[in-house]
């Protein structure tokens, strides 16, 4: 198991494809006319009359796509200024195609030919009305949700390190506490929640007890199972140089167990952001997920739309943290890892 | 050449003593083996090492040399018999009795200098004593490579910070379980050459297991040939030949006859 979330934890490769300083950047210029395409189609082509009123923003929708268009298009030819950009673009070139056709298509079924009908789905420029528009709420709701999950992630981390290190050295503590976490780790946090609403003083300590459990079972095992997997020599080193126990556990067995650690932090996550969703859908009283829950009471299905991406971006953005943290404090690792 | 080791015993090398020391191992799965038996691996031996003397452990694979290393380590408790240090028993490990093993065991997330200090830093010295880390590496002539990570060395300079991680505490006895098995043979023949040297300089005991007949004769005063497990003393060479040593000595020809003769290989010769 561990193997496999190690790979997964893994950054992917870098290629290294050293490019001639074209005059033309052809892949960009193709992704220019992409955009530019998206943007006539939006503009010129009407909407399908949606029994209520004009899709706002449709002209805001298409006016944004011309930019993209014509930002592409400065880059594909490249003046000298802009020349750093185009190559921090480079890689991304087929996925501005991509994005651009993929767009077009979600448009075009949506607005234009309204083959996926409203309200159950909305064209892209429904989603650029609700991020203009409701931008203080969402804002809210995901300042909300982050500041949950940050005191929820911390405390678990914290816990199930110190648990895992606990039990990896200490054979009392062992005893003890594995049963507890074979039992009741596997248990998944959101069924708990109708329980924990009854101890807990409010919804939100439910959450943040919840999100803490979640993340901390994962980073438990897999910290126990880092340090319980030390080669004993590193130990035997140690001890022969004067070694106290404390500097054996952390200089020693903690360091070791770093790499472990970290993917079972990764694990943690998933949890953690399944458990924060759900505990904000039914109790807690802001946030993404009572956002979701609150746009589909009203109806508002291009408001879950909204949501739900920036919750995408929000979650792999604290993932993408996490691998960058992570590739810091295993910089000695280099080298070792193989892809 | 010896005089350096012997010029101030007292002060360098330990006088360790072995007295009638048996073990046994518990027994872990070991095929036709019973549950809780207890496989004998040392059998009533007995061995001196004076102060500043280099001796080597020969003997066939799984005889109990090893574990008799961690004994005199004081890593694990014999099960019958005294280990002493000096005429102190040797009851746990201790900075004056350093390990190093096959393995160079680095810790593979501290850079060469911080692996190097590790010992001083363990017992709070490193504050004051930061220089000796430096001194230690240029010793094995790491000096250049303090910053590199353990990935990036070569095995023969990985074991050669591992023995600049030993000597930076000083020992008074080092301890060194086949430390050049895993090297290729011209980096394990320069550093034979080069771990007399440092023992020469240094005048610390040295007790050295390997299955190296020529090294452990190249290297040592006195080669110690077990027997079969469970370990007992068969025979004791003695090598007083002079050091810088010449390999096609023909002293050590004879010795390497009668050694691999002890150790059952008398044919090939």
């Amino acid at each position: 198991m561990s193997a496999v979330a190690g790979d997964l934890l893994a950054a992917p490769p870098v290629l290294h494809r050293r490019h001639a300083a074209t005059p033309v950047w052809w892949t960009g210029a193709l992704a220019a006319l992409a955009w530019a395409l998206l943007a006539a189609l939006t503009h010129l082509w009407p909407n399908k009359p949606a029994g209520f009123t004009e899709w706002a923003c449709t002209a805001e929708f298409a006016a944004g796509a011309a930019a993209v268009a014509l930002l592409l298009a400065a880059l594909a030819l490249a003046p000298r200024p802009l020349a750093a950009l185009r190559e921090r673009l480079r890689p991304a070139g087929p996925w501005l195609v991509a994005l651009a056709a993929g767009l077009a298509l979600w448009e075009v079924l949506t607005a234009k030919l309204g083959v996926l009908p409203p309200p159950f789905f909305a064209p892209p420029q429904a989603l650029v009305e609700v991020y203009a528009g409701d931008a203080p709420r969402l804002a809210e709701s995901a300042a909300n949700s982050l500041r949950l999950l940050a005191i929820g992630i911390a405390i678990g981390a914290a816990a199930g390190f110190a648990t895992g290190v606990l039990i990896g050295w200490s054979r009392a503590a062992n005893y003890w506490v594995h049963p507890v976490l074979r039992i009741l780790g596997p248990v998944p946090t959101t069924a708990l929640l109708p329980v924990c609403f009854y101890f807990f003083p409010s919804s939100w300590s439910t959450a943040v007890f919840l999100i803490a459990l979640g993340m901390a079972f994962p980073v438990a095992i897999l910290t126990w199972s880092g340090v319980a997997g030390v080669h004993k020599n590193y130990y035997d080193v140690a001890r022969t140089m004067g070694a106290s126990q404390w500097f054996l556990v952390l200089r020693v067995a903690i360091p070791a167990a770093l790499p472990q650690v970290f993917v079972g932090l990764f694990m943690g996550l998933g949890a953690a952001f399944s458990t924060l969703v759900v505990a904000e859908m039914l109790g807690v009283k802001s946030g993404l997920g009572w956002y979701l829950t609150w746009a589909q009471g009203w109806a508002a299905y291009p408001n879950m739309y909204a949501a739900l991406i920036l919750m995408a971006l929000l979650f792999s953005g604290v993932i993408t943290l996490l691998f960058a943290v992570r590739d810091r404090v295993l910089s000695w690792q280099k080298g070792v890892v193989k892809w | 050449m010896v005089s350096i080791a012997t010029a101030e015993p007292r002060q360098r090398g330990a006088r360790i003593d072995v007295e009638q020391v048996s073990h046994w191992f518990a027994q872990r799965a070991v095929a036709g083996a019973k549950a809780g038996q207890a496989l004998q691996v040392i059998d009533g031996l007995d061995l001196s090492i004076a102060p500043g003397e280099f001796v080597a452990l020969l003997g066939p694979s799984g005889c109990g040399k090893s574990t008799l290393l961690r004994l005199v380590a004081g890593l694990e408790p014999a099960s019958r018999g005294t280990l002493r240090q000096d005429g102190a028993p040797i009851a746990e490990p201790d900075p004056s009795r350093i390990v190093v093993f096959q393995d160079p065991t680095l810790y593979p997330w501290r850079t060469v200098w911080d692996n190097v200090a590790l010992g001083l830093q363990a017992r709070g010295l490193l504050r004051r004593q930061r220089r000796r880390v430096d001194e230690a590496l240029a010793l094995v002539g790491l000096a250049p490579f303090a910053r590199a990570f353990p990935h990036e060395l070569s095995g023969g300079m990985a074991q050669r910070v591992a023995l600049a991680r030993a000597l930076v505490n000083d020992p008074r006895l080092l301890v060194l379980d086949e430390p050049l098995g895993k090297l290729d043979s011209l980096t394990r023949l320069a550093m034979q050459t080069e771990l007399v040297q440092l023992w020469q300089r240094a005048g610390f005991s040295a007790l050295l297991v390997t299955h190296d007949v020529e090294e452990a004769l190249f290297m040592a005063q006195r080669v110690v040939v077990f027997t079969e497990r469970p370990a007992r003393v068969r025979e004791v060479l003695v090598n007083d030949l002079p050091y810088p040593r010449h390999r096609g000595d023909a002293r050590l020809a004879e010795l390497r006859r009668r050694a691999l003769a002890l150790l059952g290989l008398g044919d090939s010769w």
